[in-house]
C-alpha cells in the first residue's frame, strides 16, 4: 500500500516535468506548422498552465501529507512537518533532476499572500480566548521583550564574532546583523503549532509559545523595516531623531494593526447578523474579510498578522452565536482544511527550495554561530525573563516548563520568507542569509522537533514519583479541581475583578446588543433565565400539573422505582420527545434518536448492570480515568491543527447541571414535604440589572401549555426538566 | 476602587478579620464589593440562594457541597466575616511565617486546608468520612453511566487504601496520610487571594 502510493506521488511530479518538456516540444513544433485544416483535438498547454501548475502542486502536497500519515507510529516520532520536508526535498531533486535548475521555490509573495493568513486565521478563529487573556501580561512579556532579547542578543553577537574574524571575508556590516538577528529571532507560529502538536503539554505553556509566536510578529515587522530602512539610509544618517521614530513605529504597528483586525471583527459580526436570508453563502463572508483585515493591514505597512489574529479572536463569539449551526461548522472545518493545506504545501516547499544550488552559500562560522547564538540566548532570555515573571504569578512556570518553552522556540517559514524579501543590491551576503536561515528552520523543525517529545518525557518522569497516584489522591486532586474554580467563581475573579467586570458588562450590554442577532441574544441567557426561573413556585405549579396529570404519581419512593412505571412515563412522553427532540437537533436528526437521549435512567442502569458486570473487568483507576468529570480549568483547549472536536465538554455540562437543579428541587421538596426542617427558602428574585427581561411570577407553567414545536429551546428547556422529573421520580 | 478607608470604615471589626486572615485591606474591600454584589437585597447578609445565583456553580459538581460549607450548621446566613474567613483557607501559605506553637494555626495553613477539604466530605460533622458520605461525593463526581455497583466498588477500594485503623470510615488523620504526597498549598491556593 505505501509503496503504491509512493509511486504515485513519485508519478505526479515525473507528470509534471514530462509535461513541461512535452510543451517546450509541443511549442516547437506548433509554431512551424501552419493551419492546414481544422484541428479535433489540440493540446493548450500555455492556456492552463498556471492555474494547472498550482493544482498539481496543491494536490502533489496533499498527496505528501497522506503518504506521511501511512505509518502512526513514524509520525508519532518525527513530527510531521519534518517528514514533509524530506518529502520536498525529495521532490526538489526531482524536479533539478529534470529541469537543471529549481522552477519551483517557495517566492515571499506566494507564501505571505496565500500561504500564511489561512493560517494565522485559523489560528484566530479558534484561540482559546479566555486563557489567552488571562496570560496576555506573560505572553507579551516574551513576544516584545523577548523577541527584541533575541534579536539584539544574536544580531551583535555575530557581529562581534564577525569583528573577531570568525567568518572569514563577508561583506557585511552591524545593521545587517542586527536585520539578519531581527528576522532569525521570531518563533513562529506555523513550526510551533506542528511540532506541539504531538506533544501534549500543558495548556498555559502552550499557550504562551503558540501567543508569543503570533504576538512577536508586530515585533519582527518593526525590526525588519526600521533596520531595512537603516540599511537604505546608510550608517552616517542614523541619529537619535530615527532610533526614537523606530520605537514610536512600533507601537503604531503593533496597536494599529490589531485595530484594523478588531474593525474587521466588527464588520464581520455586523454582517452575520444580517445574513439571514442567505444562509449557504454566509461562512464565505468570514474568510473574505478576513483575508481582507490581512491585506489591509499590509497596505497600510501595520502588522497584517497581528491584524488577522485579533480578527480571528475578536470575531469567534459573535459569529458563532450569529450564524446557523450549519455554517458555523462548515467555518470550522474549511477553516481547518485551508489552515492544513497551507501548512502541508508551506513545508513541502522549504524542502523544495533548499535543493537549488544558485541559493547556497556556505560560511561553516556564520551559520554553527547562528544555530548557536540562537540556541543559547533563547535558553537565557526565557530564563531570564520567567524569573523576573516568576514573582508577579501564584503558579510560577516551572523548570520543566521553562525548559519546553525555550526549547520550543522553533522557526519556521515565516522567517525565511523575510529572508527571501532582502534586497540583493544592498544585502551582498543575501544568499549566505537565506542558506544560514534554512538550515536554522531545518534544525529547529526537525531536530528540535523530532527531540522535543523525548525530552519531555523524560523531565517529566524524573520529576513525577515513581508509584502511582492512589485512589483516594485521584478522587481528591479532581475534587480540588473543582473547588477551586467554585471557588474562583465564589470570589468572583478579584484578581482582575474590576476591570473585567467593567469589561463583561460593556460587552453584555452593548457590543452583545449591536454585534448579536436579537434571537441570539435571547437564546444566550434564555438557558441560564431558565436556571433562574425555577424558582420554588414555579417548580410548585410544574408538580400540581404533574400530579393532576395522574399517570406521574408523584411518589417518594426510597428504594429505586419499578420498571412499569418507568415505561408508562416514557410511553406518556413519547409522542412529545421526538418532535421536542427533531425541533432540538435540527431537521436532520431522525426521531427515533429522541428515545435514546431521554433517559429513563433507572431502566438503563438496570440494563447496564447486567451487562456490565459480565463483560468489563473492573478496575476502579480506570473507572475513575474514564468517568470522573473534568471540571471547567481543564476542558480541552487543547488547539490543534488537525482535529476538530465536538464539544464533549456540553454533555457533561449539562449532566452536572441537571443533577444539581434536581438535588436543589429535591431539598425544596424535603423542605416542603416538611421531611427536613424547613429552610425558609424565598422566591428568587430576578432583579436582574437588565431592565427590559421582565418576567413575572408563575411564567413556568405556560411552558407546559406551550407546543413543543414552537421554540426549540423550550424543548430544550422541557427535555431538561423531564429529566429532572424522571430523577425525581426515583428518589 | 480609590475609596479604600471609607469602604473598610463600612466593615465592622475589619482590623480583627484582617489579622486573622491575613488579607491585606485591598483585598478585603475588594471581598466587600463582591459580597455585596452578591447580597442583592442589601441584607448584610447572604443566603443559599444568593450563591444560588451565580450560573456557574451549577455547573460544577461539587458546586452545592461548597456553598454549603460557607454555612455553619443551623446558621442559614453567611455575614461578611465567614465569607471571608472560609474564603482566607485559599490563601497560598505564608511561606515565612514562623512557625509559632503558642499561636493558633493561621487559616490558610496546609493543616486548615485539609480540615476545610474534610468538611466537604463529611457532612454530619462527626469526624469520620463514612462510606455513605464518601459515596455521595463520588456519585456526584463520576458520569452518570457509571452504575451503583461500581460506585460501591470504587468506594470500598478507596476506603480500604486509606484506611489505617479499619472502622470502614477515613478519621481526619488518615484523610491527611493519604494525601501526604499532595502539594495542598498548590492545589488549594489561588492567585488573586494572595
Amino acid at each position: 500500500m505505501a509503496c503504491r502510493t509512493c509511486l504515485w506521488l513519485l508519478g505526479t511530479t515525473f507528470f509534471t516535468c514530462t509535461v513541461r518538456l512535452v510543451v517546450e516540444g509541443t511549442e516547437v513544433g506548433a509554431t512551424q506548422e501552419s493551419i492546414s485544416g481544422i484541428q479535433i483535438v489540440t493540446f493548450k498547454w500555455h492556456h492552463v498552465e498556471a492555474p494547472y501548475l498550482i493544482a498539481l502542486w496543491i494536490l502533489v502536497a496533499g498527496v505528501s501529507k497522506m503518504v506521511v500519515e501511512l505509518n502512526h507510529s513514524l509520525t508519532s516520532v518525527i513530527p510531521e512537518s519534518a517528514l514533509l520536508i524530506i518529502i520536498g526535498w525529495i521532490l526538489g531533486g526531482i524536479i533539478y533532476g529534470a529541469d537543471k535548475m529549481q522552477t519551483f521555490t517557495l517566492t515571499p509573495t506566494v507564501f505571505f499572500f496565500y500561504l500564511l493568513p489561512q493560517v494565522i486565521l485559523d489560528a484566530g478563529y479558534f484561540m482559546p480566548n479566555k486563557l489567552f487573556f488571562s496570560n496576555m501580561g506573560a505572553i507579551l512579556v516574551y513576544a516584545v521583550i523577548g523577541t527584541c532579547w533575541n534579536a539584539a542578543t544574536v544580531g551583535l553577537g555575530l557581529w562581534g564574532c564577525w569583528l573577531g574574524g570568525a567568518m572569514g571575508d563577508i561583506d557585511i556590516g552591524l545593521l545587517q546583523f542586527l536585520l539578519f538577528g531581527s528576522l532569525i529571532a521570531a518563533v513562529d507560529p506555523v513550526a510551533v503549532i506542528a511540532v506541539f502538536e504531538e506533544v501534549h503539554v500543558n495548556e498555559v505553556l502552550f499557550i504562551m509559545v503558540f501567543g508569543e509566536s503570533l504576538l512577536n510578529d508586530g515585533v519582527t515587522v518593526v525590526l525588519f523595516n526600521v533596520f531595512d530602512a537603516f540599511v537604505s539610509l546608510g550608517g552616517a544618517e542614523i541619529d537619535a531623531v530615527e532610533i526614537i521614530k523606530g520605537i514610536i513605529s512600533f507601537f503604531v504597528v503593533a496597536f494599529g494593526g490589531s485595530l484594523v483586525g478588531i474593525i474587521f471583527a466588527l464588520l464581520i459580526s455586523l454582517l452575520t447578523r444580517c445574513t439571514k436570508n442567505i444562509q449557504i453563502i454566509e461562512p464565505g463572508f468570514i474568510f473574505i474579510l478576513g483575508y481582507l483585515s490581512y491585506l489591509t493591514a499590509e497596505m497600510l505597512s501595520l502588522s497584517a498578522i497581528l491584524s488577522i489574529v485579533f480578527c480571528g479572536i475578536c470575531c469567534q463569539k459573535y459569529i458563532n452565536a450569529n450564524m446557523d449551526e450549519r455554517s458555523v461548522t462548515t467555518v470550522r472545518y474549511v477553516m481547518k482544511v485551508l489552515a492544513n493545506g497551507s501548512e502541508t504545501i508551506i513545508f513541502v516547499f522549504l524542502g523544495i527550495s533548499a535543493i537549488d544550488p544558485a541559493v547556497w552559500v556556505w560560511n561553516t562560522g556564520f551559520i554553527l554561530l547562528t544555530l548557536l547564538f540562537i540556541f543559547v540566548f533563547r535558553f537565557i532570555g526565557v530564563f531570564l525573563l520567567t524569573w523576573i515573571l516568576n514573582k508577579y504569578r501564584l503558579v510560577p512556570l516551572e523548570f520543566i516548563d521553562q525548559v519546553v518553552m525555550s526549547y520550543g522556540g522553533l522557526r519556521g517559514a515565516v522567517a525565511y520568507g523575510l529572508v527571501a524579501m532582502l534586497d540583493e543590491n544592498k544585502f551582498k551576503e543575501k544568499n549566505l542569509m537565506v542558506s544560514t536561515t534554512l538550515i536554522v528552520v531545518y534544525f529547529t523543525v526537525m531536530l528540535q522537533g523530532i527531540t522535543m517529545k523525548p525530552l519531555v518525557t523524560w523531565l517529566k518522569v524524573k520529576r513525577a514519583a515513581v508509584t502511582e497516584l492512589t485512589l483516594a489522591e485521584k478522587i481528591q486532586n479532581r475534587t480540588f479541581d473543582h473547588m477551586l474554580v467554585a471557588i474562583e467563581d465564589i470570589s468572583g475573579q478579584i484578581g482582575h475583578n474590576y476591570m473585567r467586570d467593567k469589561w463583561h458588562n460593556f460587552e453584555e450590554r452593548w457590543l452583545c446588543w449591536f454585534l448579536m442577532k436579537p434571537s441570539a441574544r435571547k437564546s444566550r441567557d434564555y438557558i441560564f433565565n431558565i436556571f433562574h426561573q425555577l424558582n420554588l413556585k414555579d417548580a410548585m405549579s410544574y408538580v400540581k400539573e404533574g400530579e393532576r396529570r395522574g399517570s406521574l404519581a408523584f411518589v417518594r419512593n426510597e428504594t429505586k422505582a419499578d420498571v412499569d412505571f418507568n415505561k408508562k412515563f416514557r410511553a406518556s412522553f413519547s409522542e412529545i420527545m421526538p418532535d421536542i427532540m427533531a425541533d432540538n437537533m435540527g431537521p436532520d436528526h431522525e426521531a427515533e434518536k429522541g428515545n435514546d437521549i431521554v433517559p429513563s435512567v433507572c431502566l438503563d442502569m438496570h440494563e447496564q448492570d447486567l451487562t456490565m458486570r459480565e463483560s468489563e473487568d473492573f478496575n476502579a483507576h480506570h473507572l475513575l480515568q474514564q468517568h470522573l468529570y473534568r471540571g471547567r480549568k481543564q476542558h480541552r483547549h487543547r488547539y490543534s491543527r488537525s482535529h476538530l472536536e465536538t464539544n464533549r465538554d456540553e454533555n457533561e455540562v449539562q449532566e452536572i447541571f441537571q443533577r444539581t437543579m434536581r438535588s436543589r428541587l429535591e431539598s425544596f421538596k424535603s423542605a416542603k414535604m416538611g421531611v427536613a426542617p424547613a429552610k425558609k427558602i424565598q422566591t428568587k428574585h430576578q432583579k436582574k440589572d437588565k431592565p427590559q427581561k421582565v418576567r413575572g411570577e408563575g411564567t413556568f407553567s405556560p411552558f407546559l401549555h406551550v407546543r413543543p414545536h414552537s421554540h426549540p429551546l423550550i424543548g430544550n428547556v422541557m427535555c431538561m426538566l423531564c429529566n429532572v422529573y424522571v430523577m425525581l421520580c426515583h428518589f | 476602587m480609590g475609596s479604600t478607608n471609607s469602604t473598610l470604615s463600612k466593615i465592622p471589626n475589619v482590623e480583627e478579620l484582617m489579622q486573622e486572615t491575613g488579607f491585606t485591606p485591598a483585598h478585603i474591600v475588594r471581598l466587600y464589593d463582591r459580597f455585596e454584589a452578591l447580597d442583592k437585597e442589601k441584607t448584610g447578609h447572604l443566603r443559599p440562594q444568593d450563591f444560588g445565583a451565580i450560573n456557574r456553580l451549577a455547573m460544577n459538581p461539587i458546586g452545592d457541597r461548597i456553598i454549603g460549607a460557607f454555612f455553619s450548621p443551623g446558621q442559614e446566613t453567611v455575614d461578611f466575616h465567614s465569607f471571608v474567613r472560609i474564603l482566607a483557607h485559599f490563601r497560598p501559605a505564608d511561606k515565612k511565617r514562623p512557625k509559632d506553637p503558642s499561636m493558633p494555626e493561621p487559616v490558610n495553613s496546609r493543616t486548615s486546608k485539609l480540615k476545610f477539604a474534610f468538611q466537604l466530605y463529611d457532612q454530619d460533622k462527626d469526624g469520620k468520612i463514612s462510606r455513605a458520605e464518601l459515596l455521595q461525593v463520588l456519585r456526584s463526581m463520576l458520569e452518570m453511566q457509571v452504575t451503583e455497583e461500581q460506585l460501591e466498588s470504587i468506594a470500598d477500594r478507596t476506603i480500604q487504601e486509606a484506611d489505617l485503623d479499619k472502622d470502614d470510615a477515613i478519621s481526619f488523620e488518615e484523610f491527611r496520610k493519604s494525601l501526604e504526597k499532595v502539594n495542598i498549598d498548590h492545589k488549594m491556593s489561588i492567585r488573586f487571594l494572595r
